[in-house]
């Protein structure tokens, strides 16, 4: 069957969103947890489903599964038009598994007000999906701010140590982003002269009339700081490691590991191939923020760190700067290991944040100096924390590998110096990557730790904490040993959306 | 006495363009009637009667918008019944009929007399009305001071109070002296278009067409850019626009609870629609009113957004984030000047503020005390363990005046921003964002109040939460549909998106 007698992209985003209403509805509990691993699913499946029959379908103007609504703004040029290309495709697959992962990892999780709790992680399974299934620009925006708002009142109910602080200032920090990138997108609307949200309509357009170098080096400047707040570009990052510190398990793997791509996605899908000038122009101050300050700066920050959920925080800064390195680049090969590095680190960083949850519910601590010996009563656990450390370090036979090899390259052509300062990165990702692994397996066990073992018995991963775990390893292993299924579609969009355009101003 | 020009207007069907107003007057007239003959005991029901009454006048408003009177003249040029202007009798009707709710709950925790307060707010719908309708000085000075005088008996209202008494007075003595500065420049203009030394002089300069046609013979005159500068600072205070939005906080804190809501959304409307009838009447002085109403719309939201940081009484809150609001629609004005859509995208604003604020004002009516003047911050906290329908209605009307999407008040502030981007205003519109960004805080720190806060307060002083009565079957259903009115049209504009395209 490769014609489902629906839309999948609507149904990916409807079905957690209705679920959602129905459990906020007063549905009972019991029924709210079966109905939400419904919810969960069926993003989940549809995202298989689409990615399975995407070659075989016929693109229109390069978008596969192409359908629009109107929603009363047709006059303004807005109107909810879903479609995949070769760029959306990768993220819409990460973003249904991750949110598979992160909400059986919820349902298992037991939290307090767990209603209330699935209820809003899946009002963001749905943001998250559109974001990624949106054609039109106006509702990319609109499903990242429906995912993101959720964030905060997570962090606000669940959140550890400092939680009210970290929630206003991730809130602050992300609404001052998306400001800034609202205002860049709303001058594109304007300034092309295309009046119309609609991507593949802004593209024809600026494609037939391309802007001049002041608009677009404008444009561009609020694209890039506007999403580089919203990615935790340097300096603009410190929300980063203190929201991921407080957030509870799931809503950090679904933040760190999709929603962030947010930004990287709107600099490949939109800002790149409308602003070619805008990019070439602030190439040089992106690459130098990213190479020195994300890389190299957070990269020892993150060594100095004593706490394994900031560890796992800045590391997620840090690769962000590789990605960066990789817009930076301007090229399709750049794209292409961006792409490819946000679906690696989006699958490594949730099972990060999902282990360093277990860890805890054994050691009743992220201090690392509290730690040790976790490896003789929980080897499967840890046979996963070295996998996702390996995976996030980029070893090869993990997603990671290609991206950052990619990016690579495809830097060297940029510069051989930034290129050196980010290999440099890989090695000090692995010096905090092992010590980390090492402190908290390895070792004789503390007194503070023995204390705790003492009191509450160790057990090892079950059953239910192992299903959502395994889901993300084993994409992490598919993508690292079979990219192809990936970069085909890729490589075909990033092509016609990259060098045409180049092709036809020479 | 001259009987010619009562049988031109029995001959012609010219009061049927006013029909909505009559059955409003007729109504307020109804329920002091009703409250002699009926027995003490009934009186209770009079509220009832007021909020029918309104229900009932809305559909026939609806009929006016199609047939009759629409884009044409009455009354010899008095009135002048814009496309706009129907819509806007709808927003008053639907602004009446929820400050009436707001009363039955508020009314009901002080020892007033109730039916006075459905009748005065019922004849200052009909005023605001006809003002947004009104083509012609005159008639906009007597709808504006119907308007302001049945306020000033409304705010002080709860005459037991201080609090309400000091609100009704000092809105009583700058509203006065707002009116004066405005009677000033509108006898500067009549006078001055009058001036047969002129070109293009009239006698009829109180009508707006005659004295659009003098601006435009004389866009550059002296005397008539100071009338224009005197009556935009008289609409300023009717929309708290800086420099005169300086009553604001106290007034809001001391009228009545459904008082301060209609302040807020009618009056603020009201407001805005005038200013936009004269702005398109002044618009051959494009050169003054631009770089005033720039200035004016920049000073608003930076000072509504600052000043409302450091509030902790909700009610000053929402009475300087109301001028913030201000300014974001001061910022629609401007735009407005070259691009059309910005008036479809403040109408769009005006009606999404109207579900948010009366949602948001629906809960501080509920959990407000017996002193209706002290409505602190600190009274919401665990708001979302005793009564969640509360706090969801709460978080979802702070939700949209924060412009947070899905919501309605996202989609007004990103149309304002559109129109402000085409029309090239990069300055005012940094500004604006500074002004969003500063308003999640205060916003954010109420939900955070409602949600994250534990009801016990952390210092032995601070006042604990007046006791919460239980929601009532009519305010729950108003508030459920406001909040999921909000949603709605966060998702789905319909007919309120198709008004905003590009005619």
């Amino acid at each position: 069957m490769s014609q489902l007698p629906f839309d999948p992209l609507l149904l990916a985003i409807a079905a957690p969103l209705a679920l959602a209403v129905a459990i906020a509805l007063g549905l009972p509990k019991r029924w709210s947890v079966r109905l939400a691993y419904a919810g969960f699913a069926v993003p989940a499946l549809m995202a298989l489903h689409v990615w399975w029959h995407y070659s075989a379908q016929v693109p229109v103007s390069g978008y596969a599964f192409l359908t629009r609504y109107s929603t009363g703004l047709d006059g303004l040029g807005i109107g909810l038009k879903l479609g995949l290309n070769g760029i959306s495709l990768p993220l819409f697959v990460l973003a249904g598994l991750v949110g598979l992962a992160a909400g059986l990892y919820a349902i298992q999780s037991g939290a307090e007000r767990l209603k209330l709790y699935l209820m809003l992680l899946l009002v963001m399974q749905a943001g998250l999906m559109g974001v990624f299934a949106s054609v039109d620009v106006f509702f990319f925006y609109f499903f990242h701010e429906l995912a993101l708002i959720p964030t905060f009142i997570m962090i606000g109910i669940w959140g550890g140590r400092d939680r009210n602080y970290a929630a206003m200032k991730v809130t602050l920090y992300l609404t001052l982003g998306a400001m800034l990138s609202l205002v860049g997108l709303i001058a594109l609307y304007a300034k092309s002269g295309a009046n119309s949200f609609d991507l593949i309509t802004l593209r024809e357009i600026i494609a037939a009339r391309p802007l001049g170098q002041l608009a677009q080096n404008n444009i561009y400047a609020l694209l890039l700081f506007g999403f580089g707040i919203l990615v935790s570009l340097w300096p603009l990052h410190t929300w980063a490691p203190l929201g991921y510190g407080a957030a509870p398990s799931s809503a950090a793997m679904l933040h760190a590991g999709v929603l962030k791509k947010f930004g990287l996605y709107g600099l490949i899908q939109i800002a790149l191939p409308l602003l070619p000038l805008g990019s070439a122009h602030w190439s040089h101050v992106l690459a130098l923020l990213a190479g020195v300050g994300n890389v190299l700066v957070i990269g020892l920050v993150t060594m100095a760190q004593r706490d394994l959920k900031q560890v796992i925080g800045y590391s997620s800064v840090m690769h962000m700067g590789y990605a960066f390195l990789g817009v930076a680049c301007y090229s399709v090969l750049g794209a292409g290991g961006v792409v490819l590095l946000m679906v690696a680190h989006g699958l490594s960083v949730a099972l990060l944040f999902l282990l360093a949850t277990s860890i805890h519910h054994r050691t009743h601590t992220f201090e690392l100096t509290e730690m040790g010996g976790l490896a003789q009563k929980a080897p499967v656990l840890a046979a996963f924390f070295v996998a996702a450390t390996f995976a996030s370090i980029g070893l090869p036979g993990f997603a990671n590998f290609w991206g950052e090899l990619t990016i690579f390259v495809a830097l060297w052509q940029f510069s051989h110096c930034l290129t050196v300062i980010a290999i440099s990165g890989v090695v000090i990702s692995a010096v905090y990557g092992l010590r980390a692994a090492a402190r908290v397996f390895f070792g004789p066990p503390t007194d503070a730790f023995a204390q705790v073992a003492a009191a509450h018995p160790v057990t090892d991963l079950n059953w239910r904490e192992k299903l959502p775990a395994l889901i993300l390893l084993a994409a992490l292993l598919f993508v690292g040993f079979w990219p192809k299924s990936l970069t085909t579609p890729l490589n075909a969009t990033l092509n016609a959306v990259y060098v045409a355009p180049a092709a036809a101003g020479k | 006495m001259d009987l010619s020009s009562l049988q031109a207007l029995a001959a012609n069907n010219d009061w049927t363009a006013i029909f909505p107003e009559l059955l409003l007057g007729c109504l307020a007239l109804v329920l002091l009637g009703l409250e002699i003959v009926l027995p003490r005991d009934l009186h209770r029901h009079l509220p009832v009667v007021a909020l029918l009454g309104v229900l009932a006048i809305l559909p026939s408003q609806i009929i006016s918008f199609t047939v009759g009177f629409v884009e044409g003249e009455s009354f010899n040029g008095l009135l002048y019944h814009s496309r706009e202007g129907q819509l806007m009798r709808v927003f008053f009707l639907l602004s009446a009929l929820l400050t009436g709710v707001l009363g039955t709950v508020s009314l009901a925790k002080q020892k007033v007399a109730h039916t006075e307060f459905y009748h005065i707010l019922l004849v200052v719908t009909a005023a605001m009305m006809l003002l947004v309708q009104s083509n012609h000085f005159v008639m906009l000075f007597v709808a504006l001071e119907t308007v302001t005088i049945g306020l000033y008996v409304l705010v002080g209202y709860f005459r037991t109070s201080p609090y309400s008494l000091e609100a009704g007075l000092k809105y009583l003595i700058l509203g006065a002296l707002s009116s004066a500065i405005l009677l000033f420049g509108i006898a500067l203009l009549y006078g001055v278009a009058g001036n047969p030394a002129l070109p293009g002089h009239t006698g009829a300069a109180m009508n707006f067409d005659a004295l659009r046609n003098f601006l435009a013979h004389n866009p550059h005159h002296f005397l008539a850019s100071v009338g224009i500068v005197l009556v935009l600072a008289g609409v300023a205070f009717k929309i708290a626009a800086f420099p005169f939005q300086i009553w604001v906080p106290d007034v809001y804190q001391g009228a009545p609870t459904p008082v301060t809501a209609f302040l807020a959304v009618a009056s603020k409307g009201a407001g805005f629609l005038v200013l936009l009838i004269l702005a398109r009447t002044f618009a051959p002085c494009a050169w003054l009113l631009a770089p005033v109403l720039t200035l004016m719309a920049g000073a608003t939201i930076l000072f509504g957004s600052l000043a409302a940081l450091t509030q902790h009484n909700v009610k000053r809150l929402m009475g300087l984030s109301g001028v913030t609001h201000a300014g974001f629609l001061l910022l629609g004005v401007v735009a407005a000047g070259t691009q059309a859509m910005a008036v479809g995208a403040i109408y769009f604003y005006l009606f999404a503020y109207l579900l948010a604020s009366f949602a948001v004002f629906g809960v501080m009516a509920q959990v407000a005390g017996a002193n209706d003047a002290d409505q602190e911050l600190s009274h919401y906290a665990g708001l979302a363990k005793d009564r969640p329908f509360l706090a969801l209605v709460l978080a979802i009307g702070l939700g949209s005046l924060a412009g947070i999407p899905p919501l309605a008040g996202f989609m007004g502030k990103l149309f304002i921003f559109i129109a402000a981007f085409k029309a090239g205003l990069y300055g005012l519109l940094a500004v604006a964002v500074v002004g969003v960004v500063i308003s999640i805080y205060y916003y954010f720190s109420w939900i955070r109040a409602a949600f994250f806060a534990s009801g016990i307060p952390p210092e032995g002083d601070t006042p604990a939460r007046p006791a919460l009565p239980p929601v009532g079957f009519m305010a729950g259903l108003v508030l459920g549909l406001l909040a999921f009115a909000t949603v709605l049209l966060g998702f789905y504009q319909g007919v309120l998106g198709q008004w905003l395209a590009p005619r």
